[in-house]
């Protein structure tokens, strides 16, 4: 069994923070989808994801993120990532994530673009 | 091929975590570095997934048989199902923005795959069995 573990927790100015720790794949990616599904049933939609534990993720994985931005975007928010390490950034990467998604060195970072959108 | 070690598994993605150790570790025996091993990982994942959703459309209970065969610096990965048979090489992603722009998520895998391995080969026999061949070389056969 794929270990993973989604933890949210609240950042400043009412933006949510999830943490991803461990492997993201087809069997864990449905966990993803809840979380994300229940922020939106909320109407959180500023969201941060820190994946500093994050030590895998495969398409299905990056599929959830892509059935939530446009809902999130449409209600002025956004899914913004940060803290991957080289190896989770590659797979990102590689499908031309970084064009489209705002990722992040540091989570202070997403919480301080958030800020000054609200400032703007 | 000098070395050939095989692995069945259920065609479920809870089976998915066990089948990554055992590529990753041959990967690695085999003299890929780890950043090569992961691809290799990655890929074979990718594979899998595609059967598991698409071949045997989400029925856990059918095989797949993952064997690895090396040799002459080619470390290849045979992945064969007895499922609906369908090609994703025949899915195109010609412009992987618009792909993603669209939210389409179907074709990721393949694209993933064409960029981690060597090469991809898929043979199919329609109801008897699919069969996706994966190779990669080491670094100094390439």
């Amino acid at each position: 069994m794929s270990d993973f573990t989604i933890q949210q927790r609240e950042g400043s100015d009412g933006v949510s923070v999830i943490d991803l720790k461990g492997y993201l794949d087809a069997h864990t990616a449905t966990q993803l989808e809840h979380t994300f599904q229940s922020l939106l049933n909320d109407k959180r939609y500023k969201i941060v994801v820190n994946c500093k534990d994050l030590t895998y993720i495969s398409s299905a994985g990056l599929g959830v993120f892509m059935a939530y931005i446009e809902d999130v975007r449409k209600n002025n928010g956004d899914i913004k990532l940060t803290n991957m390490t080289p190896k989770v950034y590659n797979v990102f990467d590689m499908l031309g994530f970084p064009v489209l998604y705002e990722i992040y060195k540091d989570e202070a970072e997403a919480l301080a673009t958030f800020r000054l959108k609200r400032n703007s | 091929m000098a070395s050939k070690k095989t692995r069945t598994i259920k065609s479920r993605t809870e089976d998915l975590h066990e089948l990554r150790q055992f590529i990753g570790a041959a990967a690695r025996e085999y003299g890929f570095p780890n950043d090569e091993a992961s691809k290799i990982v990655l890929a074979v994942d990718e594979a899998c997934t595609n059967v598991i959703q698409h071949a045997y459309q989400g029925d856990p209970d059918k095989e797949i048989r993952v064997s690895i065969r090396t040799g002459k610096g080619a470390f290849e990965v045979v992945i064969e199902d007895k499922g609906r048979s369908f090609n994703p090489l025949a899915i195109t992603t010609p412009d992987l923005k618009q792909h993603l722009r669209q939210h389409r998520r179907g074709g990721l895998g393949v694209h993933l795959m064409k960029t981690l391995m060597d090469e991809v080969e898929y043979s199919l026999t329609p109801g008897k069995k699919n069969v996706v061949r994966l190779t990669k070389y080491l670094p100094q056969n390439r």
